[in-house]
């Protein structure tokens, strides 16, 4: 199905934020709704911030706190500058008349909104992030209505956000769902252990293919002569004088800092005498 | 850089402090007031992403981002479960209001059930260079305000490198002695006996995140895109480097200078005492000469008058500085640490061509 409009791109930290309103709701709500910023580009609409609206719903009507989402707007335009209303959000699986009411309100702060659902009740088992533009259909001048119209939904990070991710995807395996921030050489530990997973993986699918259970996917075979050619070859000799300059460099800045530590640890007993 | 101070004076809130249990939270069981070095510490997933992408945004260049930390106390844990940013300081924002815009927002955010207990504030670093003399205003009155403060630092330069480096500060009570005292003399130092390293205590960081947020966490590794990047595992390093030994070496300098200053000090100081014995012994000299002659004793004079003893030259400076030449080293050794393992992967990669 070829979907027509603008990608949406939605970063991280608004899903984060918008489950942990969801967390928030007051009793008896439902849903939670709130206002989406960010910046929107030709082809695409970058979604980098959020904060909910308190509303009440219910049978026949529903009422948002529409002084709370100007000031809230206000305030958050004074830190970022660039960032404009460009839609809202709601958690739940469907989009039920009051979100059309919802949705005119805010076709009035900015044009052409879009509108996000989070499921957070996950209710096919997953969590659905779709993104919706409304449409007006039906026949001119007679009954007309909106149709929310799906959006292709993107996820992208800034390099920055990637590497917090990573951090925060490690919380998932966890029992206890906590992580410690880990330093120093268990860092690259873990990295160079990521890595040799990953050649685990590829030296078993080329033992299938040598032993002739898979067949051999040429794509995947220059990928790998690509990856052998990467180490680059250079003359033993040459490599030894770099490897040890570079730790030479490396051990002596590690000696000086040392120095600087004890002088000044000696500094402050000279003081303090 | 600006002064950021909790805010102080809003009565309907003012019920909001530690010790006192807070309406319409989550938990609002009564918090007893506990020592500090008794509180291990969490962080949620959200307030990392915010601060990640605050400083992303907002906070190109060598300008510091800073911004409030929300959350509870709860049992013995301190749990911070939101935050908000600040705006950066510009001239034409003359009668911006910080206060006023703290209040807004804290207000704001209890209509929406966010905890709007204040417990701390973050602050992005420039390679590390933190310890200065306003972080140290600005913890010490959130510290005094509010027992169980902490300031978070977000390193953006190292995190771009591979890994979150992200740091908890709290206040040492030594130094909060020092500090409510003002008394930053050699002497009074010496009393609380403070040294550079017990200046300020690193808490340990856990990220928890609750059931939701790890349904979330999966939902996204399946929808991701992006390619696993290593750069954690990146050979060139020397820019990073230099401009740490660059600081380091400013920091020493400025360092010098200081113990210059406390040198000339002391000099002067036995100097003075030198002459107040000379001046003392030929007084009474003197005074035994003239009663030979059965003359009347000159007066005693005041000594303290004639010689006013030379101003002892403030230490906060120069136990900041040395605080913050042990941080830069701290970090210097842990990058060098790191590099020389990644080189002899490299060697053992090289080995087998």
């Amino acid at each position: 199905m070829s979907v027509f409009g603008p990608v949406v791109k939605i970063h991280p930290v608004v899903l984060a934020s918008i489950s942990d309103s969801y967390e928030r709701r007051n009793e008896g709500a439902s849903r939670v709704i709130g206002t989406l910023l960010g910046t929107i580009d030709k082809h695409s609409i970058e979604v980098t911030n959020c904060f909910s609206v308190p509303h009440n719903e219910s049978e026949d009507e529903v009422a948002v706190d529409m002084e709370f989402a100007k000031n809230m707007y206000e305030l958050h335009k004074r830190v970022s500058p660039t960032e404009v209303i460009i839609g809202w959000y709601a958690t739940g699986f469907d989009i039920t008349e009051h979100s059309v009411l919802i949705h005119e309100y805010y076709s009035r702060e900015a044009t052409n909104p879009i509108h996000l659902t989070v499921d957070t009740a996950l209710q096919s088992g997953k969590m659905n992030i779709r993104a919706y533009v409304s449409a007006q259909m039906g026949v001119p001048g007679k009954t007309v209505g909106v149709m929310f119209t799906p959006l292709t939904v993107k996820y992208i990070h800034y390099d920055t956000e990637r590497i917090g991710m990573d951090l925060l995807q490690r919380t998932r395996l966890a029992t206890t769902r906590t992580k410690g921030l880990t330093s120093d050489l268990s860092q690259v530990g873990g990295a160079a252990a990521r890595i040799q997973d990953m050649l685990t993986t590829v030296l078993a699918y080329i033992e299938d293919v040598l032993s002739g259970k898979v067949t051999a996917d040429n794509s995947v075979g220059r990928f790998l002569m690509d990856l052998v050619n990467k180490v680059p070859t250079i003359s033993a000799e040459d490599f030894e004088n770099m490897l040890n300059s570079n730790i030479n460099d490396l051990l002596m800045v590690t000696y000086l800092s040392n120095l600087t530590q004890a002088q000044i640890a000696l500094n402050e007993k000279l003081v303090l005498l | 850089m600006p002064h950021l101070e909790p805010w102080q004076n809003f009565s309907c809130l003012g019920a909001l402090r530690p010790g006192v249990p807070n309406p319409g939270l989550r938990d609002p069981h009564p918090v007893l007031s506990l020592s500090w070095s008794e509180l291990s510490f969490c962080l949620r997933s959200q307030v990392v992403l915010k601060i990640i992408k605050h400083y992303q945004e907002e906070g190109q260049g060598s300008e510091v981002v800073q911004g409030v930390l929300l959350g509870l106390v709860v049992d013995d844990r301190l749990e911070i479960t939101n935050c908000f940013p600040f705006p950066q300081h510009t001239e034409d924002d003359a009668d911006f209001d910080e206060v006023q815009y703290q209040m807004e927002m804290m207000r704001s955010l209890r209509h929406v059930n966010i905890d709007h207990l204040h417990v701390g504030w973050y602050q992005s670093t420039y390679y590390g260079s933190f310890v200065s003399r306003a972080l140290l205003d600005s913890q010490f009155s959130y510290q005094h305000a509010i027992e169980e403060s902490v300031v978070l630092i977000y390193d953006p330069i190292k995190t771009a490198q591979g890994s979150l480096s992200l740091k908890a500060y709290r206040l040492t009570p030594k130094l909060m002695e020092i500090c409510k005292e003002k008394d930053f003399t050699p002497e009074g130092l010496k009393k609380a006996s403070i040294g550079f390293e017990n200046m300020f205590e690193e808490v340990p960081i856990v990220i928890k995140n609750s059931h939701l947020i790890s349904v979330l966490m999966w939902e996204l590794e399946d929808k991701s895109t992006a390619a696993d990047k290593h750069e954690l595992l990146n050979l060139s390093s020397s820019n990073h480097l230099e401009k740490s030994l660059q600081l380091l070496m400013d920091r020493v300098d400025d360092l010098n200078q200081e113990i210059v200053k406390y040198n000339t000090y002391s000099r002067n100081l036995s100097k003075q005492q030198q002459q107040k014995h000379q001046y003392i012994q030929r007084r009474q000299q003197e005074n035994a000469q003239r009663q030979s002659r059965g003359e009347p004793p000159l007066p005693e004079e005041d000594i303290t008058k004639l010689f006013k003893p030379p101003q002892a030259p403030p230490r906060m400076d120069s136990l900041l500085i040395a605080g913050q030449i042990n941080n830069y080293c701290q970090n210097v050794k842990e990058f060098t640490s790191q590099n020389l393992g990644k080189l002899f992967m490299a060697e053992a990669l090289q080995g087998h061509n």
